[in-house]
């Protein structure tokens, strides 16, 4: 049963159109229903715009009435998509299912020097041999760069690394391969923490500002997948259209 | 070439375009013979899409012949005639492994725009059908470039005309899958369609072809109703008769078995347009867009089945949940896995037994597209189902 007590319509009837406030007191469920409504359209209407800032405002004010509409709640932190650890950590993950064997997965990340080609956001990574590297990003400050070593390596299963004390990021992460049930194939699941320069303001600056790591290793792992499952990366780029110069 | 664009909201023209090339080697490039409007461009014309761009080609129904292919396409060659699936097919994720086409994991370049909305997933490309959906070029032109070209595309290799297989590109799958949906016992199922658009008609006799004892068809629309009508249904004007005790009469007060809404946001489309339209009429406060979502679930029988071949894109609220639970209702919905539905309906055509050329009211060039489109929506002249000859 339902822990609503509200009693169902007669057969036949049509539904109450009235607005209803429910036991928790939370946001009524009419104002609730505007909100999710209005929040979808501005996150169309964010995805749609050309423009980057009004991308930004408009598909963050969007996510947030959409996510106050789902909760009942301030919408704040949703919208931003931040997560933080209680020691001031910002974590990211993702995962992916990908339809080949783990042990040919582990393979292409093991490769350290080929990382950048995985995530975007690396510039460079170079084995200085032993467990130790040095990984370079591309940060809007220039470029920064840190050793780290590998602090896991289980073939076929994991691989995590750590920056050494005193990088310029602090920054640890791991990546880890796990069989799907039935034949579909690996789930590689990636989860990274740094403490970002600046604190969580730092990270709310960071995302204003465009960087947007949740979104860049979504966008990196649905790369790796489409590389390993095709082999190439489906595109429209260069297609026809009746936009200036022809191209889309 | 020439080609139907998308020019903004209410704006469809004719434009010149360059002709479409090769961008992977799994691509080939169809002279495109015939094309259809779909109930669901409306939606694109009336702008409500997200994520359209001005130029953008529309159309997502067509079949032609291939004139050229890409290095690494194997099974098919120039001069090959062909239909088209509307949805973008990998072949080889685990979704399209299962048969569950539209639901492909890589064939969306922009996923990132579906994730956002649909909770981190985003289904296949669809082509003509705004970029949210991949931003593929459509095929109401003259060519269109094909990707995954070795998946998607069906030869057709009897003599039969392209208004009798075209509709193989949707449609006809997506009411087929509606009422396969359903799963209907033959000689006891009685099923109710609402809707007698397009995509309605094609329920409604697939219903049929599965064994349905009894198919029972609800609109508004006198022509609609009257298509429905010659094919051997019942029909059900919701304007002048109350659609839920004329339902429960027709049924012995049991309820439909199974009910299609074929109608809730297929008025919308079977793209995102839903989306933005849900949120327009929360705004000015009006449901009517889902009465027939509501009445699907108020009139079902118990155990019953609702089936949904339409869209919806975005939130919606005031379903009668407690009716569905009640009943025990199971629902089942989804865009159309069209590519596994093209061989077995071909063979029903081929043996006769369906002929979909049925459906067509309007015959037209690109030139006049414009025009239909705007008769389509309006539901001018009887209109239901128009094809265009790209090259009349
Ligand atoms: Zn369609
Ligand atoms: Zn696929």
């Amino acid at each position: 049963m339902s822990e609503d007590r509200s009693t169902p319509p007669p057969e036949g009837s049509t539904t109450p159109t009235e607005p209803q406030t429910d036991a928790a007191g939370q946001l009524p469920a009419l104002e609730r229903s505007v909100m999710g409504s209005v929040g979808v359209a501005l996150m169309g209407a964010g995805l749609r715009s050309a423009r980057p800032i009004q991308k930004l405002v408009l598909g963050s004010v969007g996510a947030g009435l959409a996510a106050m509409a789902a909760t009942g709640r301030n919408p704040l932190a949703t919208a931003l998509k931040i997560r933080q650890t209680p020691q001031g950590e910002v974590l990211v993950s993702d995962a992916v299912t990908i339809g080949k064997p783990a042990d040919d997965l582990y393979r292409v990340w093991r490769d350290l020097a080929g990382l950048p080609r995985l995530m975007t956001h690396l510039k460079a990574v170079e084995a200085l041999g032993g467990r130790r590297s040095r990984w370079t990003v591309e940060a809007p400050t220039g470029t920064v760069s840190w050793e780290a070593d590998l602090t896991a390596d289980e073939p076929g299963r994991r691989i995590a690394w750590a920056a050494l004390p005193g990088a310029a990021v602090e920054n640890h992460g791991e990546v880890l391969f796990r069989p799907a049930p039935g034949d579909r194939g690996t789930e590689v699941v990636v989860r990274l923490a740094y403490r970002p320069p600046g604190g969580s303001a730092g990270a709310i600056a960071a995302r204003l500002f465009g960087e947007e790591p949740a979104q860049q290793l979504r966008d990196d792992l649905m790369r790796f997948k489409r590389e390993q499952e095709l082999g190439f990366a489906p595109t429209t780029e260069g297609q026809s259209s009746a936009r200036a110069g022809g191209q889309a | 070439m020439k080609a139907i664009v998308w020019q903004g909201a209410n704006r469809v023209g004719v434009e010149t375009v360059p002709d479409p090339t090769l961008l992977l080697p799994t691509d080939a490039i169809i002279r495109v013979t015939s094309t259809a409007i779909c109930g669901s461009d409306l939606h694109l014309l009336d702008g409500v899409i997200p994520s359209m761009e001005k130029g953008d080609i529309l159309g997502h129904e067509f079949m032609g012949e291939v004139v050229e292919v890409g290095r690494d396409v194997r099974r098919l060659k120039v001069g090959d005639r062909v239909v088209v699936p509307f949805n973008i097919s990998c072949g080889v994720c685990d979704p399209c492994r299962r048969g569950l086409f539209s639901a492909c994991d890589n064939s969306n370049p922009n996923h990132r725009m579906a994730e956002a909305l649909y909770g981190g997933v985003s289904g296949g490309g669809l082509f003509g059908y705004s970029h949210m959906y991949g931003g593929y070029a459509g095929g109401q032109a003259q060519y269109v470039r094909v990707p995954f070209a070795d998946v998607g595309p069906h030869r057709i290799e009897s003599d039969l005309r392209d208004e009798q297989v075209l509709f193989l590109t949707d449609i006809f799958p997506t009411g087929y899958q509606a009422a396969e949906n359903c799963g209907i016992v033959p000689g006891r199922d009685v099923v109710a369609v609402f809707g007698a658009g397009p995509v309605g008609q094609f329920a409604a006799r697939s219903a049929q072809m599965l064994g349905a004892a009894h198919v029972i068809v609800i609109d508004r629309v006198p022509e609609r109703l009257a298509m429905a009508e010659a094919a051997g249904c019942q029909v059900i004007n919701y304007e002048q008769e109350d659609v839920l005790v004329a339902l429960r009469e027709s049924t012995g007060g049991r309820g439909p078995d199974h009910v299609i809404d074929a109608v809730g946001m297929e008025a919308h489309g079977h793209g995102p347009g839903a989306l933005v339209d849900t949120a327009k009429q929360r705004l000015k406060l009006s449901f009517d867009r889902i009465t027939a979502l509501r009445w699907a679930l108020l009139s079902c029988a118990k155990g019953g089945t609702v089936s949904l071949p339409g869209v919806y894109g975005g939130l919606i609220d005031k379903v009668p949940m407690g009716a569905a639970f009640a009943k025990g209702l199971t629902f089942k919905m989804g865009q159309t896995h069209t590519h596994r539905h093209i061989a077995p309906l071909l063979s029903r055509i081929e043996a006769g037994e369906i002929d979909p050329s049925f459906v067509i009211t309007h015959r037209a060039s690109l030139d006049d597209a414009p025009d239909l489109y705007r008769t389509f929506r309006d539901k001018q002249g009887g209109c239901i189902k128009v094809v265009l000859n790209p090259w009349g």
